[in-house]
This record gives structure tokens, sequence and C-alpha cells, in this order.
């Protein structure tokens, strides 16, 4: 069965997920070190020959790393112009340059966006800049350690597709899309904090009323 | 004070069925030690020393004596019969079970308390001054603010995987008693030229490894944009903190590499786009929740009461602990009392059951029915007639909450350290008890004056060691327990790193390194001077040379 979540059911999944080869542990943590404090990528965690010969399915719907799509744009650019390719990012990776590697931000039927560790939450960051500063209509997957206790998290900050973790069972995931009703503040799915969303009373009227939405908001 | 609407309950009662949950998957196996901790830490559980430690949420130190009576009952119930109060003005349990918590979350609920984002990488407690709304020197009740920040935070999504701890205070008075300085953000309200009410928004302080005090990255914020604004610090921040290395995790961290001026650049940026976006705070919601914390309650009263002059001069201990245990209140004829708990031989910030409950049947007859939690581990009745004092006196005598030592020397800060905590280097506890039995001699205590003592069993911090007076800090050498001292922290306006003395100590030596700081003290003190005054002027050598001395055989 398909370990993808998509618009609150399980869906069959076209996509396939291109990735590389893993870098040495340590080449890796020195890098994010660096990312993280002087806002550069440093060297790509993959080598120019790993992303030269990596495989890249010849036909179907694939979702690339950032950095192979860099190193390959010529040869996937018919591909994509017929919605062939989505392009997938680390948490460390910087939006500047997803944006900058293509024409149209929207010209991408998905992105993806890899929590390498459950409680990394750069990923939710990257997913309302994408939403918010980017205004980016399409799918918005999260890869990589996908658990369902942060799934609600991730829906709000804009995310409508999650490759749920393989070992786990996307059945009793679903319904932690549910885990609130009515959250305190705005986020991507709906910007509206909760005293916008209800006419919330003060303290006079508290003990005797209840409070009754104004108007229906997309809150699922 | 706040009163839970149907949405801020389903909230909670929502909260306590995910975690009971989450509990049950993880006793069931599903969920492995690694996945689990972040959510329970989330949730105030740690894994400690002996047992688990669960720390229960007070916001801003407030609440009423419904909320207490049931913590006393919970105490009882599901632990050893005491609660400890910490530094974070919450309330921890020492020995819950931890199949047990979501019971307790569920009992909490009823009461309308919880445990949420009181540990783990998130947004945590937002703390203020505990005179908050009572304070003669206040410009504006800064509770108001703290409760739509505290709903903001609560189960953000955006900021539920930081890379470490993010820590808020808010301070509304002149003297600012929020410590704004020392928190990842603080948000210092002042009245501007124009007479209107700002922010000064502090950014990158914070005690721990790495103590630095926060830099102004806003001298002008509107208060209305509170949460867009924070909310652009903490993306920034969540973007590019470093994760590879918890101890350099904190935004201080991030300030400091980027700059303060680059860090403000990069937040204003990201603030542009969301400037009066939706969560723009309007007058109404604020107004809503204000409504909460202006209630017309108190009498109008003279600031004179003919029975208190009189029970002082009749009773000299009374006159002791009104000197000592009683604060100045905005409104004629009232005081605020804090109940010490720090009794010579008791943990500094424990109380027991019986405790719990009889200072919430005291806030229910001559308070309010409100209480609230100092950062220095007291309990703090806020709205006490004058006339009432000596029966709130007589109360707290019987119940052992009438030590007269609020701000002197044995009112000490104190983390739980290594009797309980899996992270600390040495043991605090029985180093406050050693320096309280030194100091017994009550006129001795009231001679010395006003003096914070702060002890952290290991650089987290958690005992505010760093802005003491004197602050003892546990540190491991070789495996064994050690002790560094410093001095000349201060909190405050004028917050201040201690500095260290020299070479560290074992534990029984502590007290006397304690009372030689304190003889240089007296030796050198001006007839006004207190401890760190006298520090000021005179500096470090005096107090070194003293306490490093060489014994005279
Ligand atoms: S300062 Fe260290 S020892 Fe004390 S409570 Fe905090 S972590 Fe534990």
């Amino acid at each position: 069965m398909s370990n993808l979540i998509k618009h609150n059911g399980i869906a069959a999944d076209p996509w396939t997920l291109v990735s590389l080869p893993a870098p040495a542990e340590d080449t890796v943590r020195k890098q994010a070190g660096k990312v993280v404090i002087f806002k550069v990528t440093g060297e790509p965690a993959a080598t120019q020959e790993q992303l030269q010969t990596a495989v890249i399915p010849a036909t179907g719907n694939v979702i690339v790393p950032l950095t192979l799509w860099q190193a390959r744009k010529d040869e996937l650019a018919s591909r994509a112009a017929r919605g062939e390719i989505g392009i997938w990012l680390e948490s460390y990776e910087l939006l500047e340059h997803l944006l900058a590697s293509v024409s149209d931000i929207n010209s991408l039927p998905v992105i993806g966006i890899n929590f390498p560790r459950f409680a990394d939450g750069r990923g939710f960051s990257l997913a309302v800049q994408l939403r918010t500063r980017h205004h980016y209509r399409h799918e918005l997957r999260a890869i990589g350690d996908v658990l369902r206790d942060q799934l609600y998290f991730m829906k709000r900050c804009g995310f409508d597709a999650f490759s749920l973790r393989a070992d786990r069972s996307t059945e009793d995931a679903l319904a932690s899309l549910r885990d609130f009703s009515e959250p305190y503040q705005g986020s991507v799915d709906n910007p509206l904090p909760v005293w916008r969303r209800y006419p919330r009373v003060g303290h006079h009227a508290l003990a005797h009323s209840k409070t009754e939405p104004t108007h229906d908001d997309e809150v699922d | 004070m706040y009163i839970y609407d149907d949405i801020d309950q389903r909230l909670i009662d929502e909260r306590v069925a995910q975690y009971r949950d989450q509990t049950r998957r993880y006793l069931a196996g599903e969920l492995t030690d690694d996945e689990y901790r972040p959510l329970r830490l989330q949730n105030g559980l740690y894994i400690q020393r002996h047992a688990p430690m669960l720390r229960i949420a007070v916001p801003y130190g407030l609440m009423n004596s419904r909320q207490l009576h049931k913590l006393a009952d919970i105490t009882r119930r599901y632990d050893k019969g005491y609660g400890h109060f910490s530094t974070r003005q919450n309330l921890q349990l020492n020995w819950p079970k931890l199949e047990d918590v979501p019971d307790i979350l569920a009992e909490l609920a009823t009461v309308q308390m919880h445990a949420i984002q009181t540990s783990g990488s998130c947004i945590r407690a937002i703390t203020t001054d505990q005179f908050a709304g009572i304070a003669p020197d206040e410009i504006i009740d800064p509770r108001p603010m703290i409760e739509i920040l505290r709903q903001w935070s609560s189960f953000h999504p955006e900021f539920a995987g930081l890379p470490r701890k993010f820590k808020l205070a808010v301070s509304g008075s002149k003297q600012d008693r929020a410590l704004v300085q020392a928190h990842d953000i603080g948000l210092e309200f002042y009245l501007d030229a124009a007479s209107r009410l700002a922010i000064r928004v502090w950014v990158g302080g914070g005690l721990g490894r790495t103590p630095i005090l926060g830099t102004v990255i806003r001298e002008h914020l509107e208060w209305q944009h509170a949460l867009t604004y924070c909310e652009a610090i903490l993306r920034i921040y969540n973007l590019y903190g470093r994760r590879d290395n918890a101890y350099k995790a904190r935004i201080k961290i991030l300030v400091k590499a980027l700059g303060a001026e680059e860090f403000a650049r990069q937040v204003e940026a990201e603030w542009a786009l969301h400037k009066d976006g939706p969560s723009t705070i309007t007058q109404n919601e604020y107004d809503r929740v204000a409504s909460f914390f202006t209630t017309n309650r108190h009498s109008t009263l003279t600031d004179q009461d003919a029975s208190f002059e009189a029970a002082k001069i009749a009773e000299p201990s009374f006159a002791a602990w009104a000197r000592r245990n009683v604060h100045g209140h905005k409104i004629p004829g009232y005081r605020a009392v804090t109940f010490s708990l720090k009794p010579t031989g008791i943990a500094p910030g424990d109380a027991s059951s019986a405790q719990l409950d009889a200072m919430a049947e005291l806030a229910e007859r001559y308070s309010f029915g409100e209480l609230r939690v100092s950062h220095e581990q007291n309990v703090i009745l806020a709205d006490v007639k004058l006339s009432d004092l000596h029966a709130v006196w007589q109360a707290a005598c019987q119940h052992g909450l009438a030590t007269p030592n609020i701000g002197l020397l044995t009112d000490i800060i104190c983390c739980p350290g290594g009797d309980f905590c899996s992270l600390a280097n040495a043991k605090s506890i029985p180093i406050a008890t050693a320096i309280q039995k030194k100091f017994d001699d009550l006129d001795y205590l009231h001679d010395i004056g006003d003096i914070e003592l702060n002890i952290s069993g290991c650089m987290n911090s958690c005992g505010h060691h760093h802005v003491g007076h004197i602050g003892v800090l546990g540190v491991d050498k070789d495996g064994s327990e050690w002790y560094q001292i410093t001095v000349g922290g201060q909190q405050g306006s004028n917050a201040n790193i201690g500095k260290v003395i020299g070479p560290s100590f074992a534990a029984e030596e502590v007290p006397e390194v304690v009372a030689k700081l304190i003889e240089t003290y007296i030796a050198e003190r001006t007839a006004e001077e207190h401890f760190i005054d006298t520090f000021g002027r005179i500096g470090i050598a005096p107090f070194k040379n003293q306490v490093y001395a060489k014994e005279v055989a």
C-alpha cells in the first residue's frame, strides 16, 4: 500500500523519489555547522562525479534533489517542460538557490522538503516561506523522517502531501491531522488567529456565554 | 486572571488525548525512546535520576486557589506529598510515574492547567515580574500581552522543532524585574517621547554555558506588531540557528555569529512581508484579554492602618517579617506578601501538600483567591489589606511559611541539582542548606541586608548563578564535585554577569567562602551600601584577597 498521504487521504504515488548516495557522516555534520552559521551551502554533499553518474529513471515522474537538478538541468529541461520533474530540498539548503534554478517556482508540480530527523524543524519554516513569501501553489511534500506526531504541524505550515516513513501505518497517521480542532494562531492553512475567527468574549461576559463561529473558515 | 473559554478548554482537552495516545504508543513499543523523548519533553516530562520529573506550567506565575488546591491534591495522590517551585515560575513534581502523567494532565485540565511546552526545543513559558499589575513603578501590566503571546506560542506549528529551547520575558515596569536581557527575546514596554506605549526588543540574552546579555535589535516597536515581529525573529532563528552542537544552538550564538546588526536586518526583511498581516494584534483583542486583569475589586482604603502599626510595636517578630516579606502596592491600603519557601533545611522552593492547601486557603480569604510564584521560588499573595497582614502572618507561622528572610542571604535561589537532576555536575540543595545553617542568626542576616545568592548544579544555570550577587556553580573535576564562586552578578536593569573569583572549592568549604565574602563587605561598606553596591565600588580584588588569603599560623 502507498505510504503517501495527500489531501487528507491515502493516495497512490505517481512520483519516484531520486536520492543521491549518502556522503560520509562527518562531512555532512561539518557542513551543517557551516551552513547554518554562515548561511552558505559549502561544498555540495555529493561530488560532481556522483551527480553526473546518479541514475535518473528515463521515463515517468521523478522528484530529484536540488543539487542534481542544478547539475543536470539541460538534460532534464524537456521533461521539466512536460511537468515530469519535481525538486526536493535538504533542510539546510536555501530557498534562494531553488528559486534561482527555475524561471517560475509554480512551474514545478511538486516540491519536496526533507526532514533528516523528525526533530529538525527547519522544514516547517521552509514550507511557510514557500507558501507565503514565494506563493508556491502546487504540491508541497514532506519526505524523510516523517512521523504522525508531526503531521498536524506540517499541514498547518503548508504541506499538503506526506511521504510517511515506510515502517509506519498511514491509516493511523491520518487521525493525527485532526489532533486539534481550533488552533490559537494563524499559519499557512488558515492565516487568521483565533480571535479573528471567532468573537471571543472578555471577563464580564465569559461566565454566561458560549462562543459561536461567525463564518466558516477552512481549517481542516 | 485569565479564564478559559470553550476554545481554550477544548485545546487542552485535545492535548490530553493526544498525549495519552502518544504515551500509550510508547508503552506499547510503537514509539522508540528517541521518538517519544521530544513528545514528552514538549509536555514537561523529563526522565531524571530517580524518576520522571513533570513540570507544570503556571503561566506568568499566576494561579488561583482552586488550581493550587488541585496541585496539592495531585502531589498527594501522584507524588510524595510535596511540590517544587522552580526558577521558571512553575511547579515541578519529582516523583510522578510516567504512565500516570496522562491522568495528571487530565486532572490539571479540569482547573485550566497544563504542562504544554514547559520543556523541549520550543517556545517555553513566558515569564515576567512577580509584581505585575500591582508594582508601584509599573508602566503597563504586562500580563495581557503575555497571555496573547502564550496563546500564539502554544502549539505554534512552525516552531515545534527549534534548534534549542526558546524563552521570552516581558517587562512592564521601570525597574526590570523580568530579566529581559537574559532571555532569547525580551520585550520591554516603555513610554515613547509621544507618551505612547512602545516595546524595546532585546534578543540573544541567555545564561547557561555562555552567559550573554541580550542586544536591542529594535528600539521602538508598536505593541500591535509583537506577534509578527517575534515570528520573524523565530523564523530566522529556526532556519539558521545551529543544529550540529546543542551547546551552540541558542539564538545568542546565531546573533553573535551574524552580528546583531545583520541579524536585525534579516529579521526586518522577513518582518516587512508579514507586518500588518492578520496576526497584527487588534485593540479589540488586546482589550478583551486585558479585561481579565483589570477587575475593579479593591476597596477604597487609606494607606494607614492603626492595628497594623500597633501589632508591629507589640510583636517584634511580626515587625521583622513585615520588614522583609511585605511589599509595596500601587493601591492604597494594600500590600503584597511573600510566603518564604526558604526555611533552613528544606530544599529552596519546596512546599508540602499541606502548605499548598494552606496558601490556597489564605489566598481565598485574604487576596481575591489568587497567588503568584516568583522566580526566586517563593509564593506571593498580591492583594492583602494592611489590616489583614497580622492574621496572614499568624497563619503563615503555623504552616512554616513565615521565615522573615525575603531578599536576605538565606533566601537562596537554587536548582534541584545532583539530588534530582541527571544533568548535574554537583549537588546544590545541600550547599544551600549548609549556607543557611551557617547564617542562622536573624539579626546578623538583617544586618547584612539585601543580597542574592544563587546556586546552579551545572552550566545549564537553572539556578541563575551568573546573575546572583554571589553565584555558586557546581563543576566536575575528575569526577568529583567542586564549586566555582562568582561575585557581582546582578539582575534587572543593571544586569551583569558575575565574575569568577578563582579556583573552585570543595562542598564543605563553600559556607566559609560565603562568610568571607560577607565579612569583606561588612568591613568595607558605607552606611547605605548593599553588598552589590560595595562590590560595584571596590571591585573584586578585596573579596578575592580575603577568600584566598593564606591562613596565618
Ligand atoms: S542547573 Fe544543571 S543541575 Fe541544576 S537543574 Fe539545571 S540542569 Fe539540573
